[in-house]
């Protein structure tokens, strides 16, 4: 029987490796290859990569290095950032990249995920949803990586996305990414229960307890982390890690 | 040279990549004269099965396909859809599908007490051995391979079934018969455990 997929969540920021918090302050983490090379050295299940300037510096995905990465990682590889076309898409498949992650896109032109998933099938797009939650207390999606509130409801937004095609739902929230203090459980949850397509949760990951508690206590399928397996210590100092299969057995349902 | 039919279905760069990286030739192509020539074939595919065998009988391969596979007796391995368009029909449409297996593809149905799972099967997941076969030479006891699919083969043939894998029971998900093999889950997305069973499978003899 399978156990829940723990992915690690790798931000791109065209070349380089970053890591942020709360979508600011991104510190330098390395070269994506030799990082990905260690990841794939430790068989982690799955992993994302998210480029986090391309849509707002209006630049395609970087497929060359992309392609560098695919030739060597065998595991399930996704993809988003600065998709804008089917063109885009075909591209990013063909060099063995089978997860496709809509962001912006699929807000501003819904029609791509439904163009996306009858091409590619449903379980290849994956919707991302930013979340912020406003003074308010109102949950909201941001787009443009994080910098545009489109004032959507993340529930109805996902519910949308799977009647459109969507396979996937990756939610991260803004407020707790690279802060490691858990998970907002009560965002998953809500979204997890409106839709029947698997939810990852994202954004707030400090210890491998979180992942659990994400699919306990959230309904997710799947938990994604970037600083839980990137930085060490009080100091957050760089280093890459990712739990054996024996403490992921023991930690996960 | 193993050939991986190009039928417009399918994550066919992930697959040659790994055969390259197992140290086997591999192209994709939908070239009658190429696949003719081929020492092996492979049937890749994600996707539902109508659109996939809708896209094979567009190609207009399905004639060549069936003499490759039923008289000349290439050796011919489908993945997770091809796997699957290799049976006689599917749950998920109406197209007949190749035939090539004594075998059906059905939907995943869970009772009450299995509500939890989800479909489609997404993830790692085991497999145990039913038969031994050249496919599992030198493969790790512990490997793992991952799944995403919402319908399965079930064999009617049980010589064929070579390795079964749990998701809240049973299901078929290696195949093997002569010269047709089948994997449910995606060898090229399964690190080195995927790259074991297809470095066995190029380097079989044919």
């Amino acid at each position: 029987m399978i156990r829940p997929r723990v992915i690690p969540a790798l931000l791109l920021q065209g070349q380089g490796l970053v890591k942020t918090v709360k979508f600011k302050n991104p510190t330098y983490l390395g070269d994506p290859i030799n990082i990905v090379r260690i990841f794939n050295e430790k068989e982690v299940d799955e992993l994302v990569f998210l480029d986090i300037t391309a849509t707002n510096e209006n630049r395609p995905p970087a497929f060359k290095m992309l392609a560098n990465i695919t030739s060597e990682c065998f595991m399930p590889l996704g993809y988003g950032g600065g998709i804008r076309s089917m063109d885009d898409i075909k591209t990013l498949l063909s060099i063995g990249i089978e997860k496709i992650i809509l962001n912006t896109s699929a807000v501003e032109n819904p029609s791509l995920v439904r163009a996306a998933a009858d091409y590619a099938g449903s379980q290849a797009v994956v919707i991302s949803i930013d979340v912020k939650k406003s003074f308010l207390g109102k949950y909201e999606v941001w787009t443009r990586g994080g910098k545009k509130c489109t004032g959507l409801d993340p529930v109805k937004h996902a519910v949308e996305m799977e009647e459109q095609g969507a396979g996937e739902l990756l939610i991260n929230s803004i407020d707790r990414d690279g802060t490691m203090q858990g998970y907002d459980i009560e965002l998953i949850r809500r979204v997890s229960d409106a839709v029947s397509i698997p939810v990852v949760a994202c954004g707030g990951a400090g210890r491998l307890q979180d992942l659990a508690d994400a699919i306990k206590m959230g309904g997710a399928s799947a938990a994604a982390a970037g600083s839980l397996f990137v930085f060490q210590g009080p100091l957050r100092g760089v280093l890459i890690s990712y739990p054996s299969q024996a403490e992921l057995k023991q930690v996960l349902p | 040279m193993i050939v991986i039919v190009d039928y417009g279905v399918g994550n066919l760069g992930s697959i040659i990549n790994m055969l390259k990286k197992a140290g086997a030739k591999a192209i994709a192509s939908s070239d009658p004269e190429v696949l003719q020539q081929a020492e092996k074939l492979i049937l890749p595919g994600v996707g539902a099965f109508d659109a996939g065998m809708n896209k094979l009988n567009e190609c207009g391969l399905v004639p060549l396909l069936n003499h490759l596979a039923l008289e000349k007796k290439v050796p011919f391995l489908g993945l997770c859809l091809g796997l699957q368009l290799m049976t006689k029909k599917s749950e998920e449409g109406q197209c007949p599908g190749l035939s090539w297996l004594d075998a059906e593809t059905l939907r995943f149905r869970f009772d009450d007490s299995q509500a939890q799972l989800k479909v489609p099967h997404m993830g790692w997941n085991t497999i145990e051995i039913r038969q031994s076969h050249l496919l599992f030479k030198d493969l790790d006891p512990e490997a793992r391979f991952y799944f995403v699919h919402s319908f399965y083969v079930q064999s009617q043939d049980p010589e064929a079934v070579l390795a079964e894998t749990d998701y809240g029971g049973h299901f078929h998900s290696i195949f093997g018969k002569g010269n047709i093999m089948g994997f449910q889950f995606h060898p090229e997305k399964s690190h080195k455990y995927g790259m074991r069973l297809l470095k066995n499978f190029a380097e079989m003899s044919a």
